[in-house]
């Protein structure tokens, strides 16, 4: 398959994992996070960890939008579902994810009209179908998705729709690496950046990681090979002294970003002043709400939400997974109370939490075999 | 050997989606809470099709229902599924399909025009299986109350001389059969729904898979130990079934399994695992080792087999687990279908 099956060659990708080894020196650890949830889920869907020394460790970052989802979030959508003559429409991503009253499925299976879409424009089509409804699009992603919400509420007020609205729940990653290289905890050499966002954003945004914290980071693809090369590029830099913002995925990124997704981006939504993420806790300027201009196709200003905080099950670790602290199995609920059917935390259910992919994926490789059929 | 997963427990509060879908939930619904129910005591594992004694011969017998949506698809229709879905269930349990009896739940205000087309694709399917409908039921719901077609199914038959299937009988170093490229179905009615703006050249694969089994076990069938029909769930969730009944673990080859391009792109594109996608017109066989050649040769020959690959095989450890491996040798587990497969988009 074309565009796919070249980062998957045997020869090419076992040739990466060599360089690895001759880079990475033998005396020394290496931790790498990739930021990206879609790298996390394709280091552990393609096995990479096998193709890895043991001295470079890679650490499962924040990029994972439901993950990061404060419980609150989902009640409160939840609400909006509740309210007489609402369809909620969400990212099949957002389905399983539990509120403290039960996931979107669960309140599906108890009678809401809860809607997968595949796209905000998918959702807006549900409005013109439902006049006599109310149809809420639960609005989440990084910078990733937020263009494509922008542009649908665009072409809302284009039309003068009335049963629309947008629960916006948009993140952007930068303050988020910035929260986890102000954790104390944190001992981070480098970074594989996400690929998805820097598509919109660039890769600028990331100059001060290489500038003030002399750390290198290299925005990557998702196919074993991409992420490889990025990590023989960290080495490299690592070896010749250097910090630097690279890009691997220049097929796809462009350097200074997509300037259409960003305008769109700027006209609809503005900074929030701070916003909670799961683990994380607060995080000054690091979300989008919809600006005043928009502010009847708001869902947050059509529903009169309960607000609450929502404070997440206490034996769960989940802030520290997601901060890389901890290891998924190393939580006390992996695996026992906590699995992707009965997930507490986010980071079990989506398929780029790294709980998830970890339960999935490895944590009953007892023992590596070798098959030849 | 022991099962790895001897007692399920049901707790779920109500009934989700999600134990329909033929993965986790579905088993643990039919282990937890039908099986000690209905089979008191019994200790054999849950197969695609019983045998009971009537008056002294021995008959296999199954069931299965079909909804779907939509109802008529690239390459078959819900009429069709029911008897291939039928006479699979009962040719994987190493039975040929002799009769079948159908209900029929339709939803008011259903046009005629659809249902006759229904059944005409049924007796043409019966047709083509060689298995006679013997009888039917038909109810009709309020308006609202159904989605158009239900078919719920029954089917007899016999034992196809020589095989016995059971996942005890599976050993260390035997090799895993499938009868051709997965996802077919699946993909075929996730595009079919129109939900997605995505269009590909791709037909379901719903088919009667008896002449394959026939053929397979005319030259093989000594050494054919299991065999399933990776329908919901797909072969990820009938292996991982395999394999806890049975003790052992599996590994299969990715570089070996039969896949459609237009199925791989779909799957990349929405962040879906193949191995979790629906078939209706393949099965997977667990063959000992000294026949696998032989069973796929038989099947190569076979009209519709010519895809048919063995994709890997039976390991005494990892114990209850299905390992992929990779081209380049890296390995990952799959495990079953948990839940429905959603989409990823963000």
């Amino acid at each position: 398959m074309k565009y796919v099956d070249e980062f998957r060659d045997p020869e090419l990708i076992v040739g990466a994992s060599r360089e690895i080894r001759r880079l990475a020196d033998p005396g020394r650890h290496y931790r790498f996070m990739e930021v990206c949830g879609g790298h996390t889920h394709a280091i552990y869907r393609f096995g990479l960890k096998d193709l890895l020394p043991e001295n470079v460790e890679l650490i499962h970052g924040p990029g994972c939008p439901v993950c990061v989802l404060p419980m609150g979030r989902i009640d409160d959508g939840l609400f909006m579902a509740a309210q007489p003559d609402v369809i909620f429409a969400a990212f099949g991503d957002m389905m399983r994810v539990p509120g403290a009253t039960g996931s979107p499925l669960e309140h599906k299976a108890r009678g809401r009209d809860i809607r997968i879409v595949y796209s905000p424009a998918d959702a807006l089509k549900l409005a013109r179908a439902n006049p006599d409804r109310h149809v809420m699009f639960f609005a989440i992603g990084f910078e990733t998705t937020a263009p494509s919400t922008a542009l649908t509420l665009l072409r809302v007020r284009a039309e003068g729709i009335r049963n629309f609205s947008v629960f916006s729940n948009h993140v952007t990653i930068i303050p988020a690496i910035r929260a986890i290289l102000d954790s104390p905890d944190m001992r981070l050499d480098a970074f594989i950046g996400p690929g998805h966002v820097s598509t919109v954003i660039g890769c600028r945004p990331y100059e001060w990681i290489a500038r003030n914290e002399r750390k290198p980071i290299v925005v990557s693809g998702f196919e074993p090979l991409d992420i490889l090369q990025s990590i023989v590029m960290i080495l490299r830099q690592m070896k010749d002294g250097r910090a630097e913002v690279e890009n691997q995925y220049a097929r796809v990124v462009p350097w200074e970003g997509n300037r259409a997704a960003l305008k769109a981006i700027g006209e609809v939504f503005e900074l929030r002043p701070y916003f909670e993420w799961r683990g994380l806790g607060f995080i000054s300027q690091s979300a989008l709400r919809i600006r005043d201009s928009f502010a009847a196709w708001d869902a947050e200003k059509h529903f009169l939400t309960p607000g609450v905080r929502v404070t997440d099950p206490k034996a769960s670790q989940c802030g520290e997974v997601l901060k890389g602290v901890l290891k998924p199995a190393d939580c006390k609920l992996f695996g026992n109370e906590c699995t992707p059917e009965h997930p507490i935390g986010a980071l079990m259910v989506s398929s780029e939490g790294s709980c998830a992919a970890y339960f999935n994926y490895e944590h009953r490789k007892s023992e590596l075999v070798t098959v030849s059929v | 050997m022991t099962p790895v997963l001897s007692k399920i427990r049901f707790r779920d509060a109500q009934i989700e989606m999600a134990h329909g879908a033929g993965g986790k939930a579905s088993r643990r619904l039919v282990e937890g809470l039908f099986a000690p129910i209905l089979f008191e005591g019994s200790q054999d594992p849950l197969g695609d099709a019983a045998f009971v004694d009537v008056d002294g011969s021995s008959i296999a017998i199954t069931t299965d229902s079909f909804v779907v949506k939509p109802i008529t698809f690239p390459g078959g229709s819900i009429g069709e599924l029911a008897v291939n879905g039928t006479v699979n269930d009962l040719a994987v349990a190493g039975a040929q399909a002799t009769a079948l009896v159908v209900t029929f739940v339709l939803e008011a205000g259903l046009p005629t025009e659809l249902l006759e087309a229904e059944i005409r694709a049924m007796a043409s399917a019966a047709h083509r299986a060689g298995v006679v409908i013997a009888g039917g039921d038909t109810k009709v719901v309020e308006h609202g109350k159904g989605d158009q077609i239900y078919i719920s199914s029954c089917g007899v038959g016999h034992r196809i001389s020589g095989i016995t299937i059971s996942p005890k009988t599976v050993r260390p170093g035997d090799r895993v059969i499938l009868s051709g490229p997965i996802g077919d179905h699946g993909i075929t009615i996730l595009l079919a729904r129109g939900e997605l703006d995505l269009e590909a050249d791709l037909r379901s694969d719903t088919r009667s898979v008896l002449p394959l089994v026939q053929a397979m076990a005319r030259a093989a069938a000594p050494g054919i130990r299991w065999m399933r029909d990776p329908t919901r769930g797909g072969v990820a969730t009938s292996l991982n079934e395999l394999v806890r009944d049975c003790g052992l673990g599996a590994v299969i080859c990715e570089d070996k399994l039969p896949i459609h391009d237009a199925v791989r792109g779909a799957c990349e594109l929405l962040g879906l695992d193949s191995l979790h996608i629906a078939n209706e017109g393949q099965f997977l066989a667990v063959v000992a080792q000294e026949y696998a050649e032989t069973a796929l040769d038989a099947l190569h020959r076979t009209d519709g087999g010519e895809e048919a690959a063995i994709i890997g095989e039976i390991r005494e450890q990892p114990a209850g687990t299905v390992l992929v491996s990779t081209l380049y040798g890296s390995k990952r587990i799959v495990d079953m279908l948990v839940g429905d497969p959603l989409p990823r988009i963000c």
